[in-house]
Formats: structure tokens, sequence, C-alpha cells
């Protein structure tokens, strides 16, 4: 039964792929790759990898999709300028792709049994940082500094972004969707809605600690919300030279940063926590990594400023 | 008492799934975008409706059940707003095909 | 066949089909859309190896869970980077023109 459960996932997976690479138009395309990301979040369930579902669900597919989908909507009128490659470069393309997931495919298979793991590692550690979910765990104890320079690529990225700008906007307001019309119900919902997302993205914060969930989770929801308001025109688009729009990108990042370098004080050792304050250090540098995270997505999402700050 | 508890459920998914059904070959087989919203509705709110009723015997606790009451409130604000946005699109767009 | 494998396998059809796409189709945002699809394939290799060492009462390896976690947020931000060059590429180069609500739009020095 969950056997073909799982198989008619999977087919439906590998369907919705071939939907999203081979239909003409590129608004279908990035609807079906968006119902795609959300059928790809439930073979992670499957997986037994909840916390990745959430993320997949809701930055793989949500995000993701609301920036492809505008990024489809301004790149319309260009789509026909485009002349697709011959029948003979497509075959060509079709055998090396179909040799290389052949290879893949058997390499999958032939994995070592029974397979390498550090879950029992993972595990036996997990108490001394009081923390209940393993997920959690690595990212915050054991791997944080791949978060933390994870932190860093993000705001990396948007200062990449921003720079796209046209030089005399630098600091302006995004454009963020030219096409927004405004409509009575999308306002209600963005009044009605954001008082229910902030308070299921700080709960997925706050239980991240010791149960699927976490900063990345509770930040996408965050994100979700800001664009929904700035979307339905509720509020403008901060503009992005703002000071203290500045400080919020930097605060979460910021501030793991002093917990890692205070561990060297404290703890003898970058990022480590001293015994006993593991969890509420970790529980600080979420939630501020939370809304950091939340305010830089929602920016990405947003794109370069388009017009001119007022004055 | 589980055992009718247990007939609720199975009643309540598989007509939750049987509205899901329905709505999706009318989706499949409707003509224009405003018949398509009208079978898809019939899936959102009855199927999910039904189907969360079906869940809600075999909730844990309190918390559980009232968490699957919220799903179902969710998807249906997120549902009704999505399809009044839908069909102003179209009804923008027959208009400015037939002003 | 255990479910694993069928994802295994799921996994590898994508990345396939992904490169197919940016090989053969010219437009660059549908581009961007094949190597999210490549992105999600390697991503579910990591959760088949991930779950196949599910051990100690966990049912998955938290390492490459957590690296997959920072994977998809990491990809979310090229994704974002890729769209913007690519709107302004397209601004740049008149194939289309983006409504700016100043009307201090084209002149791009």
């Amino acid at each position: 039964m969950a056997l073909g459960f799982d198989i008619s996932l999977a087919f439906l997976v590998v369907v919705l792929a071939a939907w999203t690479i081979q239909v003409h138009d590129t608004y279908s395309a990035v609807l079906a790759f968006v119902v795609f990301g959300l059928l790809v979040a439930l073979i992670w369930v499957r997986l037994a990898s909840v916390d990745v579902a959430l993320t997949e669900a809701a930055i793989g597919s949500g995000v993701t999709g609301a920036l492809l989908l505008s990024a489809a909507a301004l790149l319309r009128p260009t789509e026909s300028t485009v002349a697709p490659p011959g029948a003979a470069w497509c075959t060509a393309a079709g055998v090396v792709c179909a040799i290389i997931t052949a290879g893949l495919g058997a390499i999958a298979l032939l994995l070592p049994d029974p397979a390498p793991t550090l879950a029992p590692l993972a595990a036996a550690n997990l108490p001394q940082s009081g923390l209940g979910n393993p997920v959690t765990g690595v990212l915050f104890v054991y791997r944080a500094l791949d978060t933390l320079l994870e932190k860093v690529v993000l705001v990396l990225a948007l200062v990449g972004v921003w720079s796209l700008a046209v030089d005399r906007l630098w600091g302006g307001i995004p454009a963020l969707w030219p096409a927004t019309c405004p409509d009575s119900t999308l306002t209600f919902l963005a009044q009605l809605l954001p008082s229910v997302g902030l308070m299921l993205g700080i709960y997925l914060c706050w239980t991240g600690a010791d149960h699927p969930g976490g900063a990345f989770q509770g930040g996408a929801l965050l994100t979700a919300m800001w664009l929904l308001v700035m979307l339905a025109g509720v509020r403008a688009a901060p503009a992005t030279g703002l000071l203290s729009l500045r400080l919020l990108l930097v605060a979460g990042p910021t501030l793991f940063l002093v917990i890692g370098l205070s561990g060297f004080a404290i703890a003898g050792a970058f990022l480590a926590y001293p015994p006993g304050y593991g969890k509420p250090l970790i529980v600080v540098a979420e939630g501020a990594l939370t809304l950091s995270i939340g305010v830089t997505l929602g920016l990405l999402a947003a794109g370069p400023a388009e017009r001119a700050r007022e004055p | 008492m589980t055992l009718a508890l247990d007939l609720l459920t199975i009643v309540g998914v598989s007509a939750g799934c049987f509205f899901f059904v329905a709505g999706t070959v009318g989706l499949l087989r409707f003509p224009d975008a405003l018949t398509r919203m009208h079978a898809l509705t019939k899936a959102d709110n009855l199927g999910l409706g039904l189907i969360v009723l079906g869940l809600l015997p075999q909730a844990a606790g309190l918390g559980h059940a009232l968490k699957l009451v919220a799903i179902w409130l969710l998807a249906q604000v997120s549902a009704a707003v999505a399809s009044q946005l839908i069909a102003g699109a179209v009804l923008r767009q027959r208009s400015a095909i037939w002003p | 066949m255990t479910s694993t494998d069928i994802f295994a396998l799921c996994a590898t059809t994508l990345v396939g089909l992904g490169l197919f796409g940016i090989i053969t189709n010219p437009q660059p945002l549908r581009k961007i859309v094949a190597f999210n699809v490549i992105g999600n394939g390697v991503f579910l290799l990591f959760g088949v190896v991930a779950h196949r060492g599910a051990a100690a009462g966990l049912g998955a390896d938290p390492v490459p869970q957590a690296l997959v976690i920072t994977g998809i947020v990491v990809a979310f931000s090229a994704t974002a980077l890729a769209v913007a060059l690519l709107l302004r590429l397209a601004k740049q180069t008149h194939l289309l023109t983006l409504e700016a609500d100043d009307g201090s739009d084209g002149d791009l020095s």
C-alpha cells in the first residue's frame, strides 16, 4: 500500500518535472514547477525528513515560485524572440542526459549496505546541547559554521541583487510586481492572514528546538506574509537605503557571529556554547536569524530598486 | 464506540475523496474558467472539510483536533480569496474582449 | 525495490530532465527553472542517503538533512540573483519595457 503510494508520488513528480521542462508557455512551466515543489515536499515527508519538507514547501516551492511567476509575467513579451534548437541537437542532448540519468541511477541503487550514517553520533551528543531536534542540533551546534556562512551568502546575494539597480536609484524602492492590481478581497486577506502567519512563524522558530521547524521555515513564513502585505498594497515596499532595514538584515548574522566569537572567551573555541547555556543561546540566535532571514528572503524576491526614494 | 468513530472516519474520508475526484473531473472536463472554478470549490470546501471531519475522531487530543480544523479554515480562506482573484481576472479579460 | 530505491530513481530522473531542459531550452528563465529541477533532484538524492542512514531511533540521518536545508536556501538566493540579472539584461537590451512609476525609464547611464 505504502509502496504503491510512493510509486505514484514519484511518477507524478517525474511527469510534472517533464511538463515543467517541455511545456511551451513559460508561465505554465513555472506554475507546474510550484506544484512540483509541493509534491517534492511530500516525498521529503515520506523520507522522514519533515524539517526539509517544511523548507522545501515554504522556500523551494513558495517563495521561489512567487519570484519566478513575477519574472515569467514580466518576460512574457520576449518569449517568441528566441528560436528553439534543432531536432538533432535535442536528440543528442536527450541521449547524453539519459546516459547521465542511468549512471546516477545505477550509483544510487548500488550504494553500500548498510549505509554509512552519522545519526548515532548526532543522537548521542544531542542531550549536551539541550535540544530535542537533531536537525537543529546539526545546524546550530555541529555544523554551526555552515549555517553562519550561509547567512552571509544570503546577505551577499542580496547585495548582488541590489547592485543591479540603476546608479541613481541606489537606495530606492523595489518595484515588486508592477502589475499589482488593487482588489478588496486581496486587501482583506492581507489584513487577516498576517496575524495568523506571524504567530505560526514564531511558533515554527520556537518549536524548532525540539520538533521539526526552525529559523528557515519560520523566516520563510514571515517572508510570505510580508510579500502578501506588499502585494496587496496594504504597506508599500521599503526603500532599500533605510538604515533600520539594513540593520535588521545583518542583525541575525551579527548576533550569531558575536555568540560564536564569545565562544572563544567562554568555552574555548569558535561557535562553542558554554555548558548549560547551549539551548538559550541557540534560541536567541534563532529568533534574530528568523527575522533577518524573513527580511532577506522578502527583499531578494522583491528585486533591485526601480523607483527613486521619496525625499 | 471505537468502531463507530472508525466508521465515521471511513465514511468521512471516503466522501471527501469522492468530492476531490468529482472536482478534478470537473476541472478537466468543464469548458471555461468560471465553471472549472465552480468544480474546484467543491473539492476545496466539501472534500477537504469532509476529510478533516473524518480525521477528527483519530486526533490524539484537543490540540491536534484544533490544528486539523485550523488547516481547513486556512485552506478555506485562501481558496475563497484565490477564486475571487481568478474570477476578477476572468471578468476583466472578458470586458477587454467584448467591451 | 523499496520506497527509498523508487525515490532514488525519481531523483536521478529529475537530474536528467533538468539537464535536458538547460541544454535544449533557449529561454533564460526556463534554464533557471530547469536548474531548480536539477537542484531538487540532487537534494532528493541527499534525502535518499539520509533515509538509508536511519539509525539510533531517528527516521533519517540528520546531517544530510541539515545540508539540504542550507542548500535549499542558497539555491533560492542564487535563483533570485539569476532572475534579477535576467530582468536587468532584458531591460538593458530593450527586449521588454518595465514600467517605471516616475516615468524615468529607458536611460540607463
